[in-house]
């Protein structure tokens, strides 16, 4: 099967193409950003550098023609806020949903994100997949990648012959460093807010790659939530990396972030270390028979082992 | 300092817990026994509770304990969640349907969700008894913790969300008496002012000023399981009948107790 990978670079997208590869696929990526050399275990990858939103990118559907698209293009740094950022986000979303319209591709997957949900005091645990994004609500920065979910969703029924799925993934840690989980935990102590600590719930970026294969083997159509092992708290998930929780009261955690070695974050983004985002991931594990196989101790370990804490000074 | 009595009760108890002791909605062992290492002397000795009827809630498998709320601050539900850690065999873990505003404080916001004491929506105890877990719930909600002194023995209106839960999920209903929270709490009044302050929705004044409970007998008691047949989208007219006999049945509970209570002299 030749799969088309907008969003290649990243670093899900990496090892979602060797996955790909390893079983015998064809992979084509697009990305904006430089993916660098073709490594061990890339042989017959084929990336090209070029924005989805331009006409080089229809280029290449015309092309190659891919059976199916899975759709990782899409910008989701916090800080990053920008014009730009909603323009890749609704723009480039739309474009990979044209381009598979008009050539021919059979199945489009969306890869969206538990965020979609929302962090509050009264929002439930274990969201369903029928609930709306009440992330607008209580985080307004999020109204881009919201916005660019619900219109995949729309497909399902704007595009019936078109087999649309949007994945709203969980967190992921593992080796890589990368995602939204492993930025805050990075440093050696992690700021939280005093008297909150919420459940996180997050997969090993294996297991992200193996959902996704199943996805495009079983063609499942809809909206699912994706996720692992149960979810944790999170002064769990900082005692378990080896990291030391930084409690803080919420008046002066906000004129802290982004100073004496904190990460930076939003005030939006505060809500997401006071409430949990749990997903219920029961639909999908029936559609596809997905299971995951790293626990959240092993992927934990393996965090801690690729990242130890630096003590600073 | 800490009880090993209590250790080894929550130990016992049949949740499922993770490598990192800590089950799939984050209640975690170690929260709960600091937890029960503060409930348990408040429960023997401070109001030296006295549970009947403990054998009537089921020991495995979802089960919904209704209860009159009794006490202006949560003791009533502290000291249900204590007896059935304490007095039952094996100990279950009652889990309550607490009120919103409970989550946005914080140490409130992290103690109850690491006890399993969560935010009262139909989401949340749908999944809990599918799961097979204790839900505590009391159908009063806030205004029946507004219960002034001399109203303490009454019953005010009951929600009907309840009903409909028990009868979608097919769970019996355990009604429960609890008696003399009134007194331990003899609310005069009730400041929304103070409320807002603190984010609750009031804070009872007693005659001595703070909301702070007497040393009173408490009591609680457990009826026989009720179980009602339906689908829970039954009309109004239905529901509200339904409720009106768990309400009768811990209104008899409660005349019984206050019965006894006279009887045996104390408050």
């Amino acid at each position: 099967m030749k799969v088309l990978v907008p969003g290649i670079t990243g670093a899900i997208g990496r090892r979602f193409a060797r996955g790909l590869l390893r079983a015998g696929h064809d992979v084509i990526g697009i990305d904006r950003r430089p993916y660098g050399a073709i490594g061990e275990g890339e042989e017959g990858l084929e990336v090209h550098q070029v924005d989805i939103r331009k006409r080089g990118a229809e280029d290449v559907f015309r092309r190659v023609r891919p059976d199916a698209v899975v759709h990782m293009a899409t910008v989701t740094h916090l800080l990053r806020q920008s014009e730009d950022r909603y323009r890749i986000n609704l723009q480039g979303t739309r474009a990979v949903f044209e381009h598979s319209a008009a050539y021919g591709v059979k199945h489009v997957v969306f890869i969206g994100r538990h965020t979609f949900y929302g962090a509050a005091p009264d929002s439930p645990l274990y969201h369903g997949e029928d609930e709306p994004p009440m992330a607008l609500a209580y985080f307004p920065e999020l109204a881009d990648l919201v916005a660019a979910d619900l219109f995949a969703g729309s497909m399902l029924w704007r595009q019936p012959e078109l087999t649309t799925t949007v994945l709203r993934f969980c967190y992921t840690l593992g080796d890589s460093g990368h995602g939204t989980l492993a930025t805050f935990l990075r440093g050696a102590r992690v700021p939280t807010v005093l008297g909150y600590d919420p459940l996180f719930q997050f997969m090993h970026e294996d297991d992200v790659v193996k959902a996704l294969m199943v996805t495009l083997e079983k063609r499942a159509r809809g909206v699912f939530n994706v996720a692992g092992p149960p979810p944790l708290p999170l002064s769990v998930v900082i005692r378990e990396t080896g990291r030391q929780a930084f409690p803080v009261p919420e008046v002066v955690f906000t004129s802290l972030l982004g100073r004496f070695g904190l990460p930076r974050l939003s005030r939006g983004a505060l809500g997401h270390i006071k409430y949990p985002v749990v997903t219920d991931d029961r639909a999908f594990r029936a559609a596809t028979g997905f299971t995951h196989d790293v626990s959240e101790g092993d992927a934990m370990r393996e965090f801690r082992r690729a990242f130890p804490p630096m003590r600073r000074g | 300092m800490f009880d090993r009595e209590i250790r080894e009760r929550v130990d016992r108890l049949e949740l499922p817990w993770s490598e990192f002791d800590v089950d799939p909605y984050g209640i975690s062992k170690r929260h709960l026994e600091v937890f029960f290492n503060l409930l348990a002397p408040l429960y023997r000795h401070y109001f030296a509770v006295e549970a009947r009827g403990v054998e009537n809630v089921p020991k495995r498998g979802r089960a919904m304990l209704i209860g009159n709320h009794s006490g202006g601050i949560a003791i009533d539900g502290a000291m249900v969640i204590a007896s059935m850690l304490l007095e039952m065999n094996p100990p279950r873990l009652a889990q309550g349907m607490v009120e919103k505003f409970l989550n946005q404080l914080p140490l409130a916001s992290q103690w109850s969700n690491r006890t399993g004491q969560f935010t009262g929506l139909p989401e949340h105890a749908i999944r809990l008894l599918e799961d097979e877990r204790l839900l505590m719930i009391f159908p009063e909600g806030a205004r029946g913790t507004a219960k002034l002194y001399k109203e303490r023995y009454s019953l005010v209106a009951f929600g009907t969300g309840f009903m409909r839960l028990a009868l979608r999920t097919k769970t019996p209903i355990v009604p429960l008496a609890f008696l003399g929270g009134g007194d331990a709490v003899p609310t005069i009044a009730n400041s929304t002012t103070l409320g807002k302050l603190i984010g609750a929705p009031y804070v009872p004044i007693t005659p001595y000023g703070l909301a702070l409970p007497l040393p009173v007998k408490l009591e609680v008691v457990y009826g026989e399981p009720m179980v009602f047949q339906g689908t829970g989208t039954e009309d109004d007219v239905v529901i509200t009948g339904y409720v009106e006999r768990v309400k009768g049945e811990i209104a008899q509970l409660i005349e019984e107790g206050r019965r006894r209570r006279r009887h045996g002299g104390s408050a």
